[in-house]
C-alpha cells in the first residue's frame, strides 16, 4: 500500500512511532517534538504533501500529555497523513510551523488560548483570538469544568429540566416495559 | 486598554494637531431617560398604533437563528407585508432581534447596538438559547438569560422558531406595543444601574463608555 510504502520511507530517516491506517489513504503516525520539523519539510517538498490541514490538539489528562496532530494532505494522490506530537502538559511548549505553512499561526493562536500550548515565536500567539478577556485556564483542557465555570459566571433561568433522551422516550413510548 | 482607545495626539490631513480621547469624544456622557407618554391617552395609543405599524429592525445576526430571518425578509416569507423592515445601522431600526445564542463578545457588541437605537425601541430574543441557554446551558461562553443584560420585551420559542413562527411573534409584539407594554427601553433607563452590573459582571475586558450613544 501506499501509505506503508511513505512509513518506511519515513521511517529510515525518523524514529517513527507505529503506523495507524486508518484508510487506504489516511493514516497517522507518532514521532519525537525535535523530529517533527525535519518531517514536515521532508513531506511537504519531497512526499508533496504541500497542505497543511489543520491543526489539532487531544489533552490526555490522565497521562499527562498533550497530542499535536498535524494533518497533512498530497492533493495529487489524494491521501492524508496525521503526524502526532506528544507533549508534556505541564508548561507545553512547542516549536512553532509558521514559517512552513503560514497558515499555522493561525491554528497555533488558537491553540495557545483554548489549550495553553505555546508556540513561542508564533505571530500574535499572545494576543487574544476569540475570547475576550478571560480570566480562567484555558477552556478547551478537560480539567476545566464548563458547567461550573457556566453555573458560577452566567445566571440561569429556574425551572430549567434536563430528561436523558434515552429513558424519557422508554418511558413515553414503552411505560410497561423494563 | 486597546491603543486605539487610549488618549493620543493625532495629525489631521490638514496638518493640524489635536488631542482625541475616544472613550469620552465620540459618546455623551449622560445615562438613559425614562421617555414619558404623551400628555393624553388617546394621542399616546395613537403614537403608539404608529409605532407598531413600522418595526425596523437592526440586520444584526448573533446566532443561527440569524438564518431564519433570511427567508422572512425574502417573497417567500415577505414580512414587508406587515411593516417590517431591516435597516443596516442601529440609528436606523427599532427592533433589535437577539437571533439565537449571544456569545459574551457578541454581547458586547448587541448592548453597544441597542444603546445607539433611538427611542422607542423594542428586543425580541429568538429561540430558547435566549431564554434559558438552549443547548448552550453548560457552555463557557454564552450568556443564558438574555433578559438580565437587555430588556426583552417578547421572546419567540423554538431551536429555531420557523419564519411563520417570527411572523406570529412580530404580530404579538405589535399587540403589546398597541396595549403600551412594550416598556423595554424605559425598564432599561429605570434600572440602568442593575443592567450596567450584569453586563459587567460577565463581560471582563470592558473596555467602552457606559453610555455608548
Amino acid at each position: 500500500m501506499d501509505m506503508r510504502a511513505l512509513y518506511d520511507r519515513l521511517k529510515a530517516l525518523y524514529p517513527l512511532g507505529e503506523l495507524t491506517e486508518q484508510r487506504a489513504n489516511l493514516a497517522f503516525v507518532t514521532l519525537p517534538a525535535e523530529y517533527l520539523r525535519p518531517a514536515l519539510l521532508h513531506l511537504r517538498d519531497l512526499e508533496g504533501y504541500r497542505h497543511l490541514v489543520l491543526l489539532t490538539a487531544v489533552d490526555w489528562l490522565e497521562d499527562g500529555l498533550f497530542q499535536l496532530t498535524y494533518l497533512l494532505c498530497n492533493r495529487s494522490r489524494n491521501c492524508d497523513i496525521g503526524l502526532r506530537v506528544m507533549l508534556p502538559r505541564e508548561g507545553a511548549t512547542m516549536a512553532s510551523s509558521h514559517d512552513i505553512w503560514p497558515t499555522a499561526a493561525v491554528y497555533q493562536r488558537e491553540l495557545r488560548e483554548m489549550f495553553g500550548i505555546d508556540f513561542p515565536d508564533s505571530p500574535g500567539v499572545d494576543e487574544e483570538f476569540i475570547l475576550e478577556g478571560w480570566n480562567d485556564i484555558p477552556p478547551y483542557r478537560r480539567d476545566f469544568d464548563t458547567l461550573k465555570y457556566a453555573n458560577d459566571s452566567f445566571a440561569q433561568r429556574a425551572g430549567r429540566e434536563t430528561r436523558d433522551p434515552e429513558t424519557h422516550m422508554k418511558q413515553q413510548l414503552y411505560p410497561d416495559r423494563d | 486598554m486597546k491603543p486605539e482607545l487610549m488618549k493620543r495626539m493625532v495629525k489631521g490631513p490638514d496638518g493640524v494637531e489635536f488631542e482625541v480621547e475616544p472613550m469620552r469624544d465620540y459618546y455623551c456622557d449622560a445615562p438613559p431617560t425614562v421617555q414619558h407618554g404623551a400628555y393624553i391617552k388617546i394621542v399616546e395609543d395613537f403614537f403608539n398604533w404608529a409605532r407598531s405599524q413600522s418595526l425596523w429592525i437592526l440586520g444584526f445576526g448573533t446566532g443561527c437563528g440569524a438564518i431564519e430571518m433570511r427567508p422572512l425578509m425574502t417573497p417567500r416569507f415577505d414580512a414587508y407585508r406587515y411593516g417590517i423592515q431591516w435597516r443596516p445601522t442601529p440609528r436606523q431600526a427599532n427592533l433589535l432581534v437577539i437571533s439565537g445564542y449571544l456569545s459574551v463578545k457578541t454581547l458586547k457588541r448587541a448592548i453597544r447596538a441597542y444603546e445607539q437605537m433611538q427611542n422607542p425601541k423594542y428586543v425580541v430574543g429568538l429561540g430558547s438559547c435566549t431564554i434559558n441557554g438552549g443547548m448552550y446551558w453548560d457552555s463557557y461562553n454564552t450568556i443564558k438569560c438574555l433578559d438580565q443584560y437587555l430588556p426583552v420585551d417578547l421572546y419567540i420559542t423554538g431551536c429555531m422558531p420557523r419564519p411563520e413562527a417570527l411572523l406570529a411573534g412580530f404580530e404579538d409584539l405589535k399587540k403589546l406595543i398597541r396595549a403600551g407594554q412594550a416598556e423595554g427601553a424605559n425598564q432599561y433607563a429605570e434600572r440602568f444601574d442593575w443592567y450596567k452590573a450584569n453586563q459587567k459582571q460577565v463581560i471582563h475586558d470592558w473596555d467602552m463608555p457606559d453610555y455608548n450613544w
